[in-house]
């Protein structure tokens, strides 16, 4: 068995082993276990393939064409009785015509179909598998010392953790399946099944905002699914090919329009705009889940499906306007997302709203498709996947502590969780500022678009302004330095501080190695896809690095500061004793208190969101009639 | 300065001249524009003014200050704050990539902020969050003026900009003018000086520098002068072409400046904001539509 088909069946066999072994100490040793082995294991792969270029099997049997068929029937027939259940009859109508569109293209083509290649590798599966690899399962062994507090302090909600780990597994290795599939049915398969996951896991309260934010997803997840296996069919019943190298080399009239429906399907599943409410439902789940499945990894399985269509935006006659529409649906989802994150008070909708809007960014960058702009899209992918994880993870950690994940909760963090807070500033500075990762990427993203289409940096250039807003009110938050109150313990699990700790560090590391990753992973891909590649100026990479030293090395000189004279802050000449305290009117001392801006007149959801999701709608309509004319 | 560093690049000196000569001279320029500044803002006001050098003398009087801080760490802050705003400018007047200059500029104003935010002071805290909703009010056009820039030239380096030969001021006039607004934010002048006023004539209590004395408040001072310098220069950039002409437009934008702040007092932030997102709407997007479909 070679490592691609033991990373995809690896984390189902753990699953299973989580499913049926409900013991917690047996549960974090295999977690970590895992975690050491699915690492090493997505590290071995590279070590195997990454000079290699793209490496294609041919592994597979009808048998297991048959296996794989069954089990989705299975699937959606269990999924349709529990929409049933619910009386959730949209669900059970998607369901039904995604099933039946299966099931007719099995039974009429079934025996036609012969793919040359089921499995491929190449340095962007590498770079997937590697993010799923060690993302992935740091956050499932966070979610070890998580739901154990979780359940602390949801004492109503009944403990389903042995099927919450079992669930986890099971997409990991949906996710690696979907990330090394070059037949298109094995992709959607894979697909599908990250979306019931999703499912399960954002009701795993069972109350019913849960139930009913699940049912949106899965709505709408369907839906894309809809238009993926339609995308399947069109493209075999024309071009004879359900294989994913073979789309670029296809004839515009028969490529087209799968390519769109495929598009289409990418969207929903990225929560672009009209269907970003089921991300911002989901953030109902435990926070391990947000980390896992709604910003590091499966949202990103539709950014890396439109990332694989962007060789036909890029080359194929009229590719280009389809490709154009998908970026534009990215652009606006960025801009708005950016804004609406302004007004959200909850740290969890903010970090929900931010992930949108970089997955937009992304779609904006593959959907355009030119070299320069793949490669910004990739780095965005890297650096989103591990700074939002350390994010909503430390978002998690404090909420346990603090009570609540309200921003304006998180005042004086830095004093009294230090360690988090630092952990959240990396984060934070992770994902807006020079020189950290989003930066770099954004800042390719500018220079790409200005060649290939300027009007598309409009968007991004309003929209990072709205970026820098909400995030630098987070961080002067987290490290206004208050007197830390007196009965404040803060004892985070150990399973928690290292992922928090690895991910913290790997935030970092990944920043000032990007350019090695860059050269040797990111640049022969590139160059194999679209004969030339993106190439950092040597100077301007020289500037970052000492910049990004620079940031590290900076704070020592805090260690220097000696015989300065501390005065309390100035409070219009009243200050009292206890500092953070004043004499209000009447002699009666006030407690300083400072809130942000929200600015809900200006950004706030009921306003942008429906202009949003009307024009986004127009965009795919347009686009999908555009094709089909 | 700019001529100067001009006349490097042009003379294919060594970057790291330009460099240098930017970190000594640029203080002293931005020091004396400074002077300048009050003395003609006095004269608009029928006073006769502080003599030319009084910014120096403020500043080597403040540096004697007595060292009193809320926390330690703002003092760390804005030590960030002046080495960012020196490497933007280093960058800038080296030849290097404008966008990346200007991140730097970002960075260096988002320590500013955040030095005001750790010392839990409610006047610094409304200056911050007004310093941020400057921030946000003129970046948008910022970016839109490097943009149009790299239309027009094909790169986004200073150099090469500086170095093309049509004046930019010709194919970017809507850039040209909406730079010239965000400018008022960025120059701290009236009416949009709603996170600080640049000269204490409007304010006791200094909205984002309320809790900074003695040698940060000096440390503040001489990053701004850094700052100005930078401005100015991206000001030249417009007219580079011709060098001398790029200067003079350097010099009446500054006027008009002075001559907006003496005559304008303080709006709304929400002004400052729809405002600025409007003229880069019309003026810069305007532009760039124009060279896109041209």
């Amino acid at each position: 068995m070679n490592t691609v088909q033991f990373l995809v069946l690896f984390p189902v066999i753990v699953a299973i082993l989580l499913l049926v072994i409900r013991q917690q100490t047996f549960r974090k040793l295999l977690v970590a276990a895992s975690t050491v082995i699915l690492t090493g294991a997505s590290i071995y792969l590279i070590v195997q393939y990454f000079n290699s270029g793209a490496v294609y099997f041919a592994f597979g049997s009808h048998l297991l064409d048959l296996g794989i068929f069954i089990l989705e029937v299975v699937l959606a027939v269990v999924i349709a009785l529990l929409s049933l259940k619910h009386r959730q009859y949209l669900a059970v109508l998607l369901m039904l015509i995604g099933a039946a569109l299966t099931v007719w293209f099995e039974l009429t083509y079934g025996n036609q179909i012969h793919t040359t290649y089921n499995l491929f590798v190449d340095n962007l599966s590498l770079i997937m598998a590697l993010i799923i690899g060690i993302i992935g399962s740091l956050i499932a062994l966070f979610a070890v010392g998580y739901m154990k507090d979780y359940h602390h302090h949801h004492e109503n909600i009944k403990n389903r953790s042995s099927f919450f780990f079992f669930i986890v597994y099971v997409f990991l290795g949906a996710m690696y399946g979907l990330v090394f599939a070059n037949n298109l049915m094995w992709l959607y398969f894979f697909w599908e099944i990250t979306t019931f996951c999703s499912f399960f896991l954002i009701g795993y309260s069972k109350d019913e905002t849960a139930i009913k934010n699940a049912f949106k997803a899965l709505k709408m997840n369907l839906l894309g699914g809809v238009g993926f296996s339609g995308a399947i069919i069109l493209l075999f019943t024309q071009a004879h090919t359900v294989e994913l190298n073979q789309l670029s080399g296809l004839a515009s009239t028969v490529v087209l329009l799968p390519v769109a429906l495929l598009a289409f399907a990418g969207l929903t599943k990225s929560a672009q705009m009209p269907f970003s409410s089921w991300l911002l439902g989901a953030m109902v789940a435990p926070t391990p889940v947000s980390a896992l499945l709604h910003s590091s990894t499966m949202v990103k399985a539709g950014v890396y499906l439109i990332i694989r269509l962007s060789p036909v935006f890029a080359f194929v006659d009229g590719g280009s306007m389809v490709g154009l529409f998908v970026a534009l649906v990215g652009a606006v989802t960025f801009l708005l997302t950016s804004c609406m994150a302004i007004s959200q008070v909850d740290a969890k909708r903010v970090l929900a709203y931010s992930t949108i809007a970089n997955l937009g960014l992304i779609v904006v960058c593959a959907g355009i498709g030119t070299y320069e702009l793949v490669w910004a899209a990739i780095m965005l992918v890297i650096f989103h996947a591990i700074a939002k994880s350390l994010l909503f993870l430390s978002v998690g950690t404090v909420e346990h502590h603090l009570g609540g994940r309200v921003i304006e909760l998180m005042d004086g963090l830095i004093t009294k969780m230090p360690k988090v807070a630092i952990g959240m500033v990396i984060g934070i500075a992770g994902m807006f500022l020079a020189p950290f990762g989003m930066l770099i990427s954004k800042w390719a993203a500018i220079e790409g678009l200005v060649a290939a289409n300027p009007i598309l940096t409009v968007f991004v250039a309003f929209g990072s302004a709205a970026t820098l807003f909400f995030w630098t009110k987070w961080l002067g938050k987290l490290i206004m330095i208050k007197e830390k109150p007196a009965d404040f313990t803060a004892k985070v699990p150990g399973t928690e501080a290292f992922t928090l700790g690895s991910l913290a560090i790997l935030t970092v590391a990944i920043c000032l190695l990007f350019p090695l990753i860059s050269k040797y992973s990111l640049e022969p891909f590139i160059a194999s896809v679209y004969g030339q590649t993106y190439l950092l100026s040597q100077s301007n990479v020289a500037i970052l690095l000492m910049m990004m030293v620079l940031v590290l090395v900076l704070p020592l000189r805090l260690l220097t500061y000696r015989g300065l004279n501390y005065k309390p802050q100035y409070l219009a000449g009243t200050n009292v004793k206890e500092k953070e305290k004043f004499y209000g009117s009447l002699g009666v001392t006030q407690e300083v208190s400072m809130k942000s801006l929200y600015l809900n007149t200006i950004f706030g959801e009921a306003k942008l969101f429906p202009l949003g999701v009307a024009a986004c709608i127009i965009l795919i309509v347009v686009m999908i009639g555009v094709v089909m004319l | 300065m700019s001529e100067l560093s001009t006349w490097i690049t042009v003379n294919g000196l060594s970057t790291w001249i330009a460099v240098i000569l930017y970190i000594v001279l640029a203080p002293v320029l931005g020091g004396l524009i400074a002077g300048i500044d009050r003395i003609i803002s006095a004269r608009m006001q029928g006073r006769v003014g502080p003599p030319l050098l009084q910014p120096f003398y403020d500043v080597f009087k403040l540096r004697n200050k007595q060292n009193m801080v809320v926390n330690k760490h703002q003092k760390f802050y804005i030590l960030c704050f002046l080495i960012f705003v020196i490497i933007t400018g280093s960058i800038f007047f080296a030849g290097g990539d404008l966008l990346l200059a200007i991140f730097a500029l970002t960075l260096a104003s988002i320590f500013l902020i955040i030095a005001a935010y750790s010392t839990n002071s409610p006047y610094a805290y409304i200056g911050a969050e007004r310093e941020m909703l400057q921030m946000m009010a003129y970046e948008p056009m910022v970016i839109l003026s490097v943009v149009g820039m790299y239309m027009v030239t094909k790169s986004f380096n200073s150099l090469d900009i500086a170095l093309y030969d049509q004046p930019l001021l010709f194919s970017l006039p809507g850039i040209f003018l909406g730079f010239l607004f965000i400018l008022t934010i960025k120059f701290r002048k009236s009416p949009f000086d709603i996170s600080m006023s640049h000269h204490a004539h409007q304010e006791i209590v200094r909205g984002v520098i309320t809790e900074f004395s003695g040698s940060e408040l000096a440390m503040v001072e001489i990053a701004h002068w850094y700052e100005n310098v930078f401005l100015l220069g991206m000001v030249c950039l417009f007219f580079a072409s011709s060098p001398v002409i790029g200067i003079v437009l350097a010099l009446v934008v500054y006027f008009l400046e002075i001559f907006i702040d003496n005559n304008s007092s303080r709006l709304k932030w929400q002004f400052t904001l729809g405002s600025a997102w409007i003229v880069a709407l019309v003026l810069g997007v305007g532009n760039i539509a124009y060279l896109a479909f041209r």
